[in-house]
């Protein structure tokens, strides 16, 4: 299962680190920050709860860059 | 701009204001220093709570930690020495200045680029039953439905026009910027813009199948797949930040620790200042962004000129490619038969086509299609009666009284016509026809070349492609004869789509592992090659959707002449990327080396740092300009 994700961060570098944070998030399988779009494409694993997952996918990207911000919610 | 640009724009204009009128304020000590301290704060409050908050959430090395440390430092050394404070407040300010032209750049360029890749229709109109327009989710539009499309706007989901004609610009679509002259019957693809007439469409597909859907879907999934030279760069800033941070330490501690063993004058603040001064360098921003955004321009000037490229890893593999495998079929020629030659006995040339077209008057075959095509005036007084189709034969119709045949050998033989033949070799479908029994002449029909193949495959051999190859499931006859037409080096023919797989295979055995093979195909069966080869590029108006869907690169306009034209968008854009590699990290170790030996002082590190940044994001940004290549 793979979606993607609306995000704001100020730089290159901030959009890399949101990126290996996500990547460690538990369920997630794989994750890839694109800074010039703005967009961040996240693989779930199987079974996962997409919701619960980007909850702490979005902690883990604040903790790192406390102003970025990631669009998940509906 | 946006609304944290301007409040920052703001920011460094009042810091600035403050900083000079403090620097004629004729006092001294601590006030001085609490004076200096208010546009200290207000150009660098952010910084320093988010260095803080990093070192709290330990992810310590990251370019706000290194600049509250340099800045600080700064400050506490002119406190103690000179009281020249404008020293920290500058690097913090061109830091500032740095980020914020950052951030305008990056999002004037994204904006830029975004909307050359924009085609996205917002909308459908349904006509309802006064003849009013509905403006509907083109979402919730079934096939079948009647959409209006008015001048100006965009053709939101695939179809085939019902009323009305018009020109269409395909420039979004296909970079072509010549428009489409099209009327009732033709099909139209979503993304092109309405120029003038009034369009009813009936539509053919869902939006979510409709071109212009897949091409977003297909450009916005690009981004996942990153280039080796990003993947570089992310993993370099992770290492290298680090390594700087500790190296400036060392710098700050070791050489007075030595001075003071050996008895020396230690040096203290001196050698705290380099120490700074190397923090302030090494700053990995210059790299971090203008690598994506090189690549970010380079596909997004690619789909201005009708090449859309999945993924800037694909550029990267496209600039190294040095053999190039044609499909023949819709890929160098143009798929459609045509009439290629016409060998009339007793009559002449015109006569026999114009015979030929008659008798072809009601039939769907393409070759009917080919033949009718080949005479303009095919609906003229003549009476054609009496049209009776032989499967397997031809056709047989009474054209002005006189019984004429059109079909194979087996026609002639069966209304005992003589066949003559004109003495040439043929590469296509011979058509022959019969008058009364009496034998006029034959028609050959063949596949043409594109007008730009030729063109195409001298184009590639000039751009440094070493061999060009075509592999085709046509006879030996007509695939020898395109090749040689065309010059390409070698060709296979009469393959399945299996042979194709496997000759590609060995193809990719005998070169070097540092070149790479491209394939170029539009059909079904081109699917499995186009995933096997290290690039597959599919012609995109013409191509199956297995094609498009198992490519790398999807020519828009089906032109062979845009392979070269990719190539060279490819390499322009790795050129960049290279340069501004080598460049900033050419000119960071330079400054760093300076630091340490004294000769670079903080001014220096502020253009390693920021100058750097902003001429390598305006080198970037030249990767979008592409249209004379």
């Amino acid at each position: 299962m793979k979606k993607t994700y609306k995000i704001e961060v100020d730089c290159a570098n901030c959009a890399a680190k949101m990126e290996e944070a996500a990547k460690k998030t538990e369920g997630v399988k794989d994750a890839s920050v694109n800074f010039m779009t703005l967009k961040m494409a996240v693989e779930f694993e199987d079974g996962a709860d997409r919701d619960a997952v980007m909850d702490n996918v979005f902690k883990a990207c604040r903790k790192i860059e406390p102003d970025c911000e990631i669009y998940y919610k509906k | 701009m946006t609304k944290k640009q301007k409040k920052n724009l703001i920011r460094i204009i009042v810091a600035v204001v403050l900083m000079v009128a403090l620097l004629f304020l004729p006092v001294d000590g601590i006030v001085r220093f609490a004076l200096f301290l208010i546009p200290y704060l207000i150009i660098g409050y952010d910084i320093l709570i988010k260095a803080g908050k990093g070192i709290i959430n330990r992810q310590p090395f990251d370019e706000c930690f290194l600049m509250a440390v340099a800045t600080i430092g700064a400050m506490a050394i002119a406190l103690v020495e000179n009281g020249d404070y404008t020293e920290a407040i500058a690097v913090m300010l061109f830091y500032q200045i740095g980020e914020w032209f950052q951030s305008y750049a990056v999002g004037k360029s994204r904006k830029n680029i975004s909307e050359l890749m924009d085609i996205r229709p917002d909308y459908a109109n349904i006509e309802d039953e006064n003849g009013s327009l509905e403006q509907v989710d083109p979402d919730d539009v079934e096939i079948g439905t009647v959409i209006v499309v008015q001048p100006g706007e965009k053709v939101p989901i695939d179809g085939i026009v019902a009323e009305g004609s018009s020109t269409l610009d395909t420039a979004a679509l296909t970079g072509e910027s010549l428009p489409r002259n099209i009327k009732a019957g033709d099909e139209v693809i979503s993304g092109c813009i309405n120029n003038n007439g009034l369009l009813k469409i009936r539509t053919t597909k869902e939006f979510g199948e409709s071109t212009a859907s897949k091409i977003l879907d297909l450009v916005e999934n690009a981004s996942s797949k990153k280039s080796r030279s990003e993947n570089f760069i992310t993993k370099f800033a992770r290492v290298y930040t680090p390594i700087v941070v500790f190296s400036a330490l060392a710098l700050a501690v070791l050489p007075p620790l030595v001075q003071m063993i050996i008895g020396n004058n230690t040096e203290w603040g001196t050698w705290i200042y380099r120490a700074l001064t190397f923090l302030v360098i090494s700053c990995p921003c210059a790299l971090v962004v203008s690598v994506p955004l090189s690549f970010f321009a380079g596909i997004g000037g690619a789909s201005r000129e009708g090449v859309l490229v999945k993924g800037s890893n694909y550029l990267e593999i496209l600039a190294d490619t040095k053999t190039v495998v044609f499909d023949k079929t819709g890929t160098l020629t143009k798929g459609v038969f045509e009439v290629t030659a016409v060998h009339p006995e007793i009559i002449d040339k015109n006569e026999l086509l114009h015979l030929a077209a008659h008798v072809e008057r009601y039939s769907k075959h393409p070759i009917a299609n080919s033949l009718r095509a080949a005479y303009a005036d095919e609906a003229d007084e003549c009476s054609v009666e009496n049209v009776e189709e032989i499967a397997g034969h031809g056709v047989r119709a009474a054209v002005n009284g006189d019984v004429i045949c059109v079909g194979n050998e087996k026609m002639m033989k069966s209304v005992s016509a003589k066949i003559t033949s004109c003495g040439h070799e043929h590469t296509g479908t011979v058509i022959h026809v019969s008058r009364n029994s009496e034998y006029i002449g034959h028609i050959v029909i063949s596949d043409v070349e594109k007008p730009t193949s030729q063109q195409a495959v001298k184009a590639l051999k000039h751009s440094g492609i070493r061999k060009t190859v075509i592999l085709t499931g046509d006879s030996k006859a007509v695939a020898e004869k395109v090749a040689k037409d065309l010059k390409v080096d070698s060709v296979y023919s009469e393959l399945l789509p299996a042979d194709k797989v496997s000759k590609v295979e060995e193809l990719l055995s005998e070169k070097s592992q540092k070149e790479t093979l491209a394939f170029v195909g539009d059909g079904i069966n081109d699917a499995p090659v186009l995933s096997r080869a290290d690039i597959g590029i599919a012609m995109g108006a013409m191509g199956s959707d297995a094609a498009i869907e198992a490519a790398d690169i999807v020519l828009m306009d089906d032109d062979p002449l845009k392979i070269s034209k990719a190539i060279k968008i490819s390499r322009k854009c790795m050129r960049i990327v290279k340069e501004n590699i080598w460049f900033a990290i050419g000119i960071k170790v330079v400054c760093l080396i300076l630091g340490a030996i004294g000769l670079a002082n903080m001014w220096v590190a502020i253009f390693a740092d920021v100058g750097v940044m902003v001429l390598a994001v305006l080198n970037a940004i030249r990767a979008m300009f592409v249209k004379r290549l």
